[in-house]
């Protein structure tokens, strides 16, 4: 187990670099500068400005520049739109933001999810069954920036019970339509995996022999089946986790946000280059170490599974 | 081996004349048959065949009707408020000329949304036909020659997996942002097409590690045909079922993705529009005027819904032995 987690972490450090310099290289190669607007500056400030920023040395020095400054002490540099403020600073300050909805709302996702499944799974073919399959499939459908404004115009704008916008620190009312709108598409997923899971598991053998030697089919059921048939569940937190990331930042923009999805993009309308590096880095990092858990995890849970 | 006569006839519903047989189009047949037997799936093919169909005609059918193209901004009105809600005229009155009401600058949104029903039906099925080629080909490729080729190709698919690819997507394409609103779709094809392979590509070297050592392909090899010829001609052609499912499902899946770029100012570029764009559009007067986001919104969410549909039902049609019941 140990060798396999060194393995793996001998494989992200790598992965995690190459996304760096990807972004690093598709930034460079794009036309235009950060500084290039609608007017040409004078040749004398755009000269200044090159020699502050280190544009004026060879390609190859301003990659080692960056990447020795993130290698080294793990610093991204300073924002250049947000004078003044250094890259990790944003990121520290807005993760709390990104972190609270994203985690509530995968929370949410699985509770709702492996519940409606399950029930969906051991009432096959129910009232039950059809009904949470096709809201199910409503939420696989429909797009979480029709879903999230729709919310608001019916519980904010209408209703009056939830405030629509803004972030109010954290347990606050104006998590609850971010954190649905947000949680809708996995809840969706998470039902259907589970589903498919406990089907086939109930059909199994083990299953059979459960009930066979006479346990309580609630005992069958959150003892033996729920372990096998929430594998699915599982393995779908890696991509879900990606998902999810790229999901806050629309929920992030419809809702005002102050999270890590909304500055990223305003960094990448304004070109603010080490506010992007810094930001894909960071959560190509999560990312890696998130599916590198998971797959602990899908150990530990399914004895079958070794490396 | 002749089949036997009396195992073809077994049942009335196979019953078929021999000739026919001969053809071989029983498999097709058959799930065609299974297809339209799944209600669900029959619905979305027909909402998906309504709602492409007039994406197609709708834009000329208007301007037949009422003269509003999807670019057309009445200059002879003199009110100041352009946003007029569904079956509303410009008193208030109303009216047939705008089913959906109008955009803020007075322009017919059933047009619109039509219009931007081609942009995004077209988005995913040439950014699918894209993934298709990649993954297929790569797919292909690494299932039927094997070994380390296989392993390196298949590691590198599991690291572009745990990527955060939607963002990379973005950074492509604010950074490349093209002048031109062709030249941005153009931008959106490719970077949709060569993020969303993997899935394909991991299904058709499944396919293809179970076809190779069969005897069709060993009697290829023994006569002689090179390898791009027993993989593109002979072994690809048997993997189209699950290919064809999955290409349906994915259709939907690039859609959504077109419509979150598009939703977030970096996809389609007017004076095009796709439903993502028009519902970014439309986010802006939301309290007021709601009708500009609920519609466009609304019609993705239905040809969406529509797709997924049909395309279980095709998984369900086409490979019966995976149906859950």
């Amino acid at each position: 187990m140990l060798r396999f987690i060194i393995r793996r972490l001998l494989v992200t450090i790598p992965t995690i670099l190459v996304v760096i310099t990807i972004t690093w290289g598709l930034i460079k190669l794009a036309p235009g500068n950060f500084y290039s607007g609608e007017k040409r500056l004078p040749p004398a400030i755009e000269k200044s400005i090159r020699e502050k920023y280190g544009l004026d040395k060879p390609w190859y020095q301003q990659y080692g520049k960056t990447m020795w400054g993130i290698i080294r002490h793990g610093d991204f540099g300073t924002s250049l739109r947000f004078e003044g403020q250094s890259v990790n600073a944003i990121i520290r300050r807005s993760l709390p933001v990104s972190a609270a909805v994203g985690i509530l709302a995968y929370l949410l996702a699985l509770i709702v999810g492996i519940t409606a499944g399950s029930i969906a799974a051991l009432k096959q073919n129910s009232r039950w069954d059809y009904a949470s399959m096709t809201l199910a499939m409503l939420g696989i459908s429909v797009p979480n920036f029709v879903l999230g404004p729709i919310l608001v115009l019916v519980f904010s704008l209408s209703l009056y019970w939830l405030p629509p916008s803004r972030w109010g620190g954290f347990p606050s009312r104006n998590l609850i339509l971010p954190i649905i709108t947000l949680s809708a598409i996995y809840m969706a997923y998470i039902a259907r995996l589970a589903r498919a899971g406990m089907l086939e598991v109930l059909r199994s053998d083990y299953i059979r022999t459960a009930r066979a030697k006479g346990l309580s089919e609630k005992d069958v059921v959150i003892k033996h089946a729920l372990r096998g048939g929430l594998m699915p569940v599982i393995s779908y937190t890696g991509p879900a986790l990606a998902f999810l990331l790229t999901g806050t930042v629309v929920v992030e923009r419809i809702f005002a946000l102050p999270g890590l999805g909304n500055y990223f993009i305003q960094a990448s309308l304004n070109r603010d280059e080490p506010l992007i590096i810094g930001i894909v880095a960071f959560i190509a990092i999560t990312l890696l170490l998130m599916n590198l858990l998971v797959d602990v995890a899908y150990a530990y849970l399914d004895p079958r599974v070794r490396y | 081996m002749t089949p036997d006569p009396n195992l073809l006839h077994a049942t009335p519903e196979t019953a078929i004349t021999e000739g026919e047989f001969v053809r071989g189009t029983s498999l097709w047949r058959d799930a065609w048959r299974r297809l339209l037997k799944n209600k669900l799936a029959v619905f979305g093919l027909v909402v998906v065949a309504l709602i492409t169909i007039s994406s197609l005609i709708g834009p000329t059918v208007i301007k037949r009707a009422t003269g509003f193209t999807p670019d057309y901004i009445p200059t002879n009105d003199t009110s100041l408020i352009k946003s007029f809600p569904p079956f509303t005229g410009p008193n208030g009155e109303f009216s047939w000329t705008h089913p959906m009401g109008t955009d803020n600058a007075g322009r017919d949104q059933l047009a619109r949304v039509l219009q931007g029903g081609q942009i995004s039906l077209f988005v995913g099925i040439i950014s699918t036909f894209v993934s298709l080629l990649i993954g297929v080909s790569y797919g292909a490729i690494a299932g039927y020659v094997g070994g380390r080729l296989d392993n390196i190709m298949m590691r590198l698919v599991d690291v572009l997996y745990s990527l955060p690819y939607v963002i990379v997507v973005i950074v492509l394409l604010s950074m490349f942002r093209s002048q031109t609103a062709r030249g941005q779709l153009v931008l959106l094809f490719v970077a949709l097409g060569s993020v969303s392979w993997l899935t394909m590509a991991r299904i058709v070297r499944g396919q293809v590690l179970s076809l190779k050592n069969q005897e069709f392909v060993m009697a290829a090899k023994a006569t002689g045909v090179s390898t791009p010829r027993i993989i593109f001609r002979h072994l690809v052609p048997n993997t189209l079922g699950p290919v064809i499912v999955y290409a349906t499902l994915t259709i939907p899946q690039i859609m959504l993705t077109e419509a979150f770029l598009s939703f977030l100012g970096f996809g389609v570029q007017a004076p095009l529009a796709s439903w993502g764009s028009l519902a970014s559009d439309g986010i802006q007067n939301i309290a007021i005027f709601p009708w500009q986001l609920i519609f466009p919104g609304v019609t993705m969410a239905l040809t969406l819904f529509s797709l997924n549909f049909l395309g279980d039902g095709l998984r369900d049609a086409l490979d019966p032995q995976m149906r859950t019941t």
